[in-house]
């Protein structure tokens, strides 16, 4: 069915190896730089993830991607198309979901994907199946009939994603698609993502701030103040940090602090009202650390590295320290636009 | 890769037999632009048809002007209006007060696309924002006509006949009307970000326009700083050839229809209908030039 005459064939960009491709991009919004000379590459077929806190330039880049803004300099092709100069060859083969909802609600659920189709110009004979099969993969089939008025949070984010996919993108991008989310909604967000991965030749990038997530990926950059820190898979990255974290509750973090510095010549920081240290080999070092300090420990737990370790060992920070004043801020005034509709 | 290759059976989550579907967007083509103003338009006849609340409410205040004002002042009025009916004669602005009020409202709800995030879904998509501005302002004018359709149903009531040829013209009027209406409408909701000020400015736009339009007294004779106002505002030229169409299909004395029907001059020349339409129609392609430049210049 795809054989078509037409200009459609025309459209079918240069088999690249590379589905996104960006080279030294870079946003200015007056003095302030987002996004300062990023270079990376994803490959076709790959699930990437970009990692960062809020304010890290991820949406920034992302909406460079998607040519909702204009790079102050650099270039980035996706698809094979390049953003600044062939903006709709970009935008028809790219699926865009947003964190806040960009629904009609007072359409039906198949309205809201037959007028997304209408826009992106969806052959008519195509418009009923293909709507079909994207609804039934994120399960919402039975419901097309409804109002999405009527439609909790994790069904209209479905619902924007299985919308996102109508007109078969090459390239989906989902700008934290589980925030805001229960846990189960999250998890459930995840399988469809897994899902269409397996049914589809689709790259998928998105932006997440809930380390557990990025291990979905196949490979992911942390972003930290408008540049990419790190690069890697999740394997490799946790490898890299090649140590364990350990955590100690004490009477005096301060006190501890610099007697861990004294004593083991380690720099323990300050985190979340804990203590936390990263040291080669946990479960050797805690019985040395009993017998040395000084300072009451009131609780001590060892844990092999996570993303956040690797987070923390290339920022200097965990991720939600780094993020916490201005990005809740920031939560907390769209909150009721986002639950209102 | 080619389109080709992505024929591969799709498996369904939940069981079901989907057919693959593969889909091809085309490059961007006069059809494609065609499709996309024709959801635009469709997708506010929706909305429309679902908000029974809003039919009812842009009618009340025509209903107002129309039934209980020209009832309660037609009286007071007799001397004046050699014997016509008041309600005859504010009829014409009523009709346009109708669509005045609709269109208005339809190009309101760009304003709550746009909080409600809605636009960005229009604004992403690969097609013209041209095509985008258009199809909302032809759904507005439709939807604005059809609530005009409603009070051409009325005529019977207020004395006006049902020629077929009179409700064709106030019709094709009306639309001209609607189309204009909605397009400024859109050309301030494209600067607006907030429904409250957008309401502000609205009501502060359309009540001097339907009081300055002549839709309740005749436009001869004023004083020279209404007279300019009167001149100045685009409604007139709706209401005064709406008014000489009704008053061609009425059995009225000539002093009457002096009276009551004067038309509007410039510097003492009478301006002839089609003109009058012409002025209309030509504010309306304007604003809607404006409109696409805006909503184009925007990422």
């Amino acid at each position: 069915m795809s054989e078509r005459a037409g200009g459609g064939v025309a459209l079918a960009a240069p088999a690249a190896a590379a589905s996104i491709s960006v080279r030294g991009l870079t946003k200015r919004y007056g003095e302030v730089e987002a996004v300062r000379g990023i270079d990376f590459e994803v490959p076709a077929g790959e699930i990437f993830g970009f990692l960062g806190p809020n304010g890290a330039g991820k949406s920034t880049t992302i909406s460079m991607l998607c040519t909702l803004v204009k790079p102050t300099s650099g270039t980035a092709t996706v698809a094979g198309f390049d953003v600044n100069h062939a903006r709709d060859a970009v935008r028809r083969n790219i699926g865009l979901v947003f964190q806040d909802t960009t629904l009609d609600t007072y359409l039906t659920a198949e309205q809201n994907m037959r007028l997304h189709a209408e826009l992106y110009g969806v052959e008519r004979e195509l418009v009923g199946p293909r709507m079909r099969q994207v609804l039934e993969m994120v399960g919402l089939w039975e419901r097309r009939r409804s109002a999405v008025a009527t439609f909790s949070g994790g069904m209209k984010r479905r619902l924007e994603i299985a919308r996102g996919l109508m007109h078969s993108p090459r390239v989906l991008f989902l700008d934290e698609p589980t925030v805001g989310l229960d846990p189960q909604t999250r998890s459930s967000i995840w399988t469809y993502i897994r899902e269409l991965k397996a049914a589809e030749d689709i790259t998928i990038f998105l932006t997440t701030h809930y380390m557990d997530e990025a291990e979905y990926c196949q490979r992911i950059a942390i972003m930290d103040k408008g540049v990419i820190v790190v690069l890697d898979t999740p394997d490799a990255l946790k490898a890299s940090v090649g140590h364990d974290r350990v955590t100690l509750q004490t009477d005096d973090d301060d006190a501890a602090i610099a007697e861990i510095a004294e004593r083991f010549q380690i720099t323990a920081q300050h985190s979340e009202g804990a203590v936390i240290l990263g040291v080669p080999s946990g479960e050797h070092f805690v019985p040395r650390l009993f017998a040395q300090l000084g300072v009451p420990i009131r609780s001590v737990s060892v844990s092999r590295p996570s993303l956040d370790d690797v987070f923390m060992s290339y920022t200097g920070t965990t991720i939600r320290d780094a993020e916490a004043s201005a990005g809740e801020q920031r939560r907390a005034a769209t909150a009721p636009f986002r639950r209102s509709r | 890769m080619s389109a080709a290759t992505r024929e591969e059976p799709i498996r369904s989550t939940t069981g079901a037999s989907a057919p693959v579907a593969s889909v091809h967007v085309p490059a961007g083509s006069l059809r494609g632009d065609v499709r996309a103003i024709k959801i635009v338009w469709q997708r506010e006849l929706i909305r429309f048809s679902k908000d029974k609340l809003r039919m009812i409410t842009s009618l009340v205040q025509p209903f107002l002007f129309l039934f209980v004002l020209g009832t309660g002042l037609s009286r007071l009025a007799s001397a004046g209006t050699h014997g016509v009916d008041l309600r005859t004669f504010v009829y014409p602005g009523v009709l346009c007060m109708a669509v005045l009020f609709t269109a208005m409202f339809s190009a309101a709800s760009l304003v709550w696309d746009r909080e409600f995030g809605f636009l960005r879904e229009m604004m992403v998509a690969p097609v013209r924002r041209s095509s985008l501005v258009l199809g909302k302002c032809l759904g507005g004018a439709t939807v604005a006509c059809f609530q005009g359709v409603i009070v051409l149903c009325l005529a019977g009531l207020v004395g006006v006949p049902y020629a077929p040829l009179l409700l064709l013209e106030v019709f094709v009027l009306q639309l001209v009307l609607a189309f204009t209406i909605t397009a400024f409408g859109v050309m301030v909701a494209a600067r607006i970000k907030q429904i409250q000020s957008f309401m502000a400015v609205t009501q502060m736009v359309m009540m001097p326009m339907y009081f300055l339009s002549g839709a309740i007294f005749p436009v001869s004779g004023l004083p020279a700083w209404l007279t300019i106002l009167n001149r100045l505002d685009p409604m007139t030229y709706a209401v005064d050839p709406m008014r000489r169409l009704v008053f061609d299909h009425l059995r009225i004395s000539a002093a009457a229809r002096k009276a009551l029907d004067p038309g509007v001059t410039w510097w003492g020349w009478h301006v002839p209908t089609l003109l009058e339409a012409g002025v209309v129609a030509a504010i309306g392609v304007i604003c809607l030039a404006v409109a696409i430049v805006e909503f184009s210049a925007r990422e």
